[in-house]
């Protein structure tokens, strides 16, 4: 009786139209997604069986090459003394690089209204320096610094400054919009609505995005200390070479340790600016 | 004396929303003019093209005689600090104290440097801790101000606005986002600064009934035309029902 009644009421077949449409849409993205894998194997010769099936050597490989022995403890000073200095760099590479990207991302605000050209031409130059991926980056630099620390820092400076521009536009223009207005309002220059304003409104923003970006470049910079032959990157580049696998695992778990460490440590900041 | 005077005012968005359409009217030193009409009828542009956070497309508004629609970005600081204004949501920074936030009022009135290094002299400080007590906030001054009220934030953004020394206040919706007992407290507070102070006050709001209290001049806008400008005792219901183009009994104002 009841489905008589539905049947009758105007608009119960829209509604069941609507929701045919969304599994008739669920459907065709599922196939859709599943034949691109299929075309992307075939294209690519990639052997899904055989893949999977070559996971629980390559473990047992790891298990016991990467395993460190008591040469490889012997280099835990070495190792630490270098992961310190691929530590700091990160922290100063992002620092540097949220200075310059906070200030130069002003103009390409749309709540501060200042030049709108000059605020296009900033959102394409901070595109520019953010899709080329610092491993790019690095290699490109390679030609003018040689392996070089200076290398190191600016494929990490350029790539870090590019994604904290664009992250530090969008932070303004959502969490300062109504300051901004209101400091606009009352006569205030933009010198003072940055400082007066959008500093103290958006700073947890902005600090949680450094974070972010030291944990980062942490972990990238090990694969450009590789390239550049510098930092921690260097040393595993160097161990993997010589085939000593233990120092190397060393390394690997060092990073990794450190990495998990710098992000407690960021989530406890959080918790307490946010 | 009229402060402020919108001849044939029209807005255009985009080239395409039409906003207003030949908007005139003066007020006069010292009134209180309440600007009501529907959600998207043009209030909120009229109180932004007063104090140039919207640029108007035709026609002049003259402020103390002056036409403010063409100066240069200089006067409109001059302008703007002449002109206080209060927001729906209060547009404090939030993440700074009370005091800090009523400071804000004077950097209008200061160098870029000292106002973006928040240097202000004793004088002003000792101004804003006054404010702060004719409006009851003298506990909070110190408080962070996403620790207030939404009635104490809407003070705190009156007495931003007091700080500049306004000669004109523009409320935009100042008690949309208010409980009824704290809308009364701010409505009170800004009749009465506009009484002792002599500052000029216009506002855009949604209650009919608190514009016709409130107010000695009521400005009815119907999609960016004026279609009553009068005072309150002269805005019948059938008058209400032209400006927010309803019938009979589909307004909450005809209820009860």
């Amino acid at each position: 009786m009841s489905g008589d009644r539905m049947k009758k009421t105007p608009g119960s077949k829209e509604k069941a139209a609507v929701f045919v449409a969304r599994k008739r849409n669920f459907t065709i993205a599922f196939l859709g997604v599943f034949a691109v894998f299929i075309i992307s194997s075939l294209a690519t010769g990639y052997d899904v069986a055989g893949g999977f099936a070559a996971v629980p050597k390559a473990v047992h490989w790891m298990a016991s090459n990467f395993v460190p022995d008591e040469k490889a403890w012997s280099r835990l000073p070495n190792i630490l003394a270098k992961l310190i200095e691929t530590a700091f760099l990160s922290v100063a590479v992002t620092v540097c690089a949220a200075v310059c990207a906070f200030f130069f991302g002003l103009p390409g605000t749309r709540t501060l209204k200042l030049n709108p050209w000059v605020g296009r031409a900033v959102r394409i130059i901070a595109a520019f320096f953010r899709n080329v991926p610092d491993v790019v980056w690095a290699m490109l630099l390679l030609f003018s610094f040689g392996q070089n620390i200076l290398t190191g820092f600016f494929a990490l400076f350029f790539y870090t400054f590019g994604i904290l521009t664009r992250t530090f536009i969008e932070t303004v223009d959502e969490v300062s919009a109504d300051c901004i207005e209101a400091l606009h309002a009352a006569g205030a220059g933009d010198l003072q609505t940055v400082f007066q304003g959008i500093l103290p409104s958006s700073m947890p923003e902005i600090l949680s995005w450094i974070l972010y970006m030291i944990e980062t470049n942490i972990r990238n910079s090990t694969l450009i200390g590789i390239l550049t032959a510098t930092g921690i990157g260097y040393l595993f580049d160097l161990y993997y070479k010589r085939m000593d696998y233990a120092s190397a695992g060393l390394v690997v778990l060092s990073v990794v340790l450190l990495v998990i460490a710098i992000e407690l440590l960021s989530n406890q900041i959080r918790k307490v600016i946010l | 004396m009229s402060v402020l005077e919108f001849q044939k005012v029209s807005k255009l968005y985009n080239n395409v929303t039409q906003a207003l359409t030949e908007v005139s009217f003066r007020v006069d030193e010292g009134e209180i003019v309440s600007v009501i009409g529907p959600s998207g009828s043009g209030k909120s542009t009229v109180l932004r093209c007063i104090n140039r956070l919207v640029d108007v497309t035709q026609g002049s508004i003259l402020f103390d005689g002056r036409d403010i629609t063409r100066v240069g970005k200089k006067e409109i600081r001059q302008l703007r600090k002449k002109i206080g204004m209060i927001f729906q949501h209060y547009n404090l920074v939030n993440r700074l104290s009370v005091i800090e936030n009523v400071l804000h009022g004077r950097l209008g009135h200061k160098s870029a440097l000292s106002g973006a290094a928040g240097y202000f002299t004793e004088q002003e400080k000792e101004n804003a801790f006054c404010l702060l007590e004719r409006l009851g906030l003298t506990e909070q001054a110190y408080k962070r101000c996403d620790e207030l009220s939404g009635g104490q934030k809407q003070r705190v953004g009156i007495a931003r606005s007091l700080m500049q020394e306004p000669r004109l206040i523009l409320c935009d919706e100042p008690i949309a986002s208010l409980d009824p007992s704290s809308s009364k407290v701010i409505m009170d507070y800004l009749s009465d600064i506009n009484k002792t102070m002599k500052i000029t006050c216009i506002f855009n709001l949604h209650q009919v009934d608190v514009a016709m209290k409130y107010s000695g001049r009521i400005i009815g806008l119907t999609s960016g035309r004026i279609v009553f400008d009068g005072p309150p005792d002269r805005l019948s219901k059938a008058k209400i029902h032209e400006i927010y183009q309803s019938n009979e009994g589909e307004l909450i104002t005809d209820v009860g």
